[in-house]
């Protein structure tokens, strides 16, 4: 990406007035990519054709004096389970290479692209979206740009490591117990998730559907929020898309922010992490003056829970293969989605009623609360292929663990923003600024006043 | 809820017959661990008492 723009927001801009063109925008993001990717890892396709068309496509326009959309001439790449039409979809496996290409782009790729925004290709994840560090027996592992020896989180470790070096200005994951959040933190970028529903889902290979949300990683929250708009709305082709009429009001954001009640979680969601990793949250509350906090109840329960909805559902969606042909699974999903294969009924069914209550307890707490903040994740990023990590004295899992302040919260659906926040250390953490279903916009409120305030 | 590691073996062994996994030597200690991992975690769903009215939404609304 040129990277002189701090924004897709600002490229857009630029390429809209005619003061520089899509296709020199393209060209050079690909040159970026091919330069880099070697080290980066971040890619496992490039649409190089597709995408100088469509730059030449905008450039049309533009010297027409047609509108070439909100998000015109900027680059954007997705996770490599999004259909892209012309692409076998992989979702990270060796498997799904046999599959003949997409037909036709997913849902999202297609709003972006009438938005103007231009798809340069496919990023890396942990097979099947199970898991939250992004080492990839079959495409290798996407470290972190902070610190190459570290990982970048996952799944959607290639989306937010693309955008954290700058590649392209904002891509495309998913997040089914914290696969936008977590990367989105380690690798120090915005990662959003929204309500549960909120976002078509059509053309993304599902993990957990229960559970999976689409969500978007962006270096600026005004990118974030246009990205938002531009996605939003009902998709009769997602089961569990919203019929809820699209949000519109995004003239309140930049408004004061003094009507906002907010708390910090307390108990679970302070406890089990490095000091480090909770001083960004007192940072925050500092800023927005927060002194209140709520316990959002049984959430160790909400996420074990959750554990095992995702292991059931994961390992049904992929019964045949796990029959058929375990050998060929990444060696760190196949044991877990064996297990999961093996799980009696009487658990799932117990766990989505679990989520029933659990649901009603936190419905309750957003009527005191309009935001809750709470860190993203329990560590920095860890090193490629650690497997421990010392909290508290007591030597814990890596990849089980990272999930452990995001995993309650996608559970029911909520939508979450994690923000990146500056430290000391030059490794980048995150906090999360949770809201009630749909508040989408209460989010987008506090995190454009933090952006000015702490974070830029 | 928490059974020691060898009471699950034979489940293990039995229900994958059931559902058609081919567990080899080589998949058995992974899973097994794996299970054991996910047996632990569902204890903490299932001593939970839920009021009798919470039901599984057919389509969840969060």
């Amino acid at each position: 990406m040129n990277q002189q723009y701090q924004d897709a927001t600002e490229l857009a801009a630029q390429i809209r007035s005619g003061r520089i063109s899509a296709e020199s925008v393209i060209e050079e993001t690909l040159k970026d990519i091919h330069n880099r990717n070697q080290e980066l890892n971040c890619f496992t396709a490039i649409t190089t054709e597709r995408a100088l068309a469509q730059a030449k496509h905008i450039d049309n326009k533009v010297s027409l004096g047609h509108d070439p959309g909100l998000l015109a001439g900027v680059p954007f790449a997705v996770k490599n389970l999004f259909d892209i039409a012309g692409i076998t979809t992989l979702a990270g496996s060796k498997i799904n290479r046999e599959q003949p290409p997409a037909p036709q782009d997913a849902t999202p790729i297609t709003k972006l692209q009438q938005a103007g925004a231009i798809l340069v290709g496919a990023l890396n994840m942990d097979e099947y979206a199970y898991g939250f560090v992004t080492e990839n027996s079959h495409y290798g592992a996407t470290p972190n740009p902070h610190d190459l020896t570290r990982i970048s989180g996952g799944s959607s470790g290639g989306s937010a490591a693309t955008v954290a070096a700058k590649l392209v200005p904002f891509s495309l994951g998913s997040d089914t117990n914290g696969s936008v959040r977590v990367p989105a933190a380690l690798c120090g970028v915005y990662g959003l998730k929204p309500t549960y529903g909120r976002l078509s889902r059509k053309g993304a290979f599902l993990f957990s559907s229960s559970l999976d949300h689409i969500g978007a990683f962006a270096n600026s929250v005004r990118d974030l929020v246009k990205i938002f708009a531009v996605l939003q709305g009902n998709d009769p082709q997602d089961p569990v898309c919203t019929k809820k009429p699209p949000e519109s009001n995004f003239s309140v954001i930049g408004n004061n922010i003094a009507d906002l009640r907010i708390a910090v979680a307390d108990g679970y969601f302070s406890e089990g992490a490095t000091p480090e990793a909770l001083d960004p949250v007192a940072k925050v509350a500092k800023t927005l003056n927060v002194t209140q906090s709520i316990t959002i109840p049984e959430s160790h329960r909400a996420r074990a829970a959750a554990y095992i909805i995702t292991a059931v559902e994961g390992a049904n969606l992929h019964l045949k293969n796990l029959q058929s042909r375990p050998q060929d699974f990444d060696q760190a999903t196949r044991d877990r989605f064996l297990a999961g294969a093996l799980i009696p009924a009487s658990w799932y069914t117990q766990a989505q009623k679990f989520r029933s209550w659990y649901r009603r307890q936190v419905q309750d707490i957003f009527q005191q609360v309009d935001i809750i903040l709470a860190p993203t994740t329990p560590c920095v990023a860890p090193k490629l292929g650690q497997t421990t990590l010392k909290i508290a004295e007591e030597e814990i899992l890596v990849r089980p663990n990272l999930g452990r302040f995001t995993q309650p919260l996608s559970f029911i659906g909520l939508p979450v923003l994690s923000i990146p926040v500056k430290q000391s250390t030059t490794l980048p953490l995150g906090v999360q600024i949770i809201a009630a279903p749909y508040q989408e916009l209460s989010i987008f409120r506090i995190a454009d006043f933090l952006e000015a305030q702490i974070i830029k | 809820m928490e059974q020691p590691k060898e009471d699950w073996t034979e489940y293990i062994k039995q229900t994958a017959k059931l559902m058609d996994l081919n567990l080899t030597e080589e998949y058995l200690p992974g899973v097994t661990d794996n299970f054991v991992a996910i047996a632990n975690i569902a204890s903490i769903v299932m001593e939970f008492e839920l009021p009798e009215d919470i039901e599984v939404a057919p389509i969840f609304e969060p």
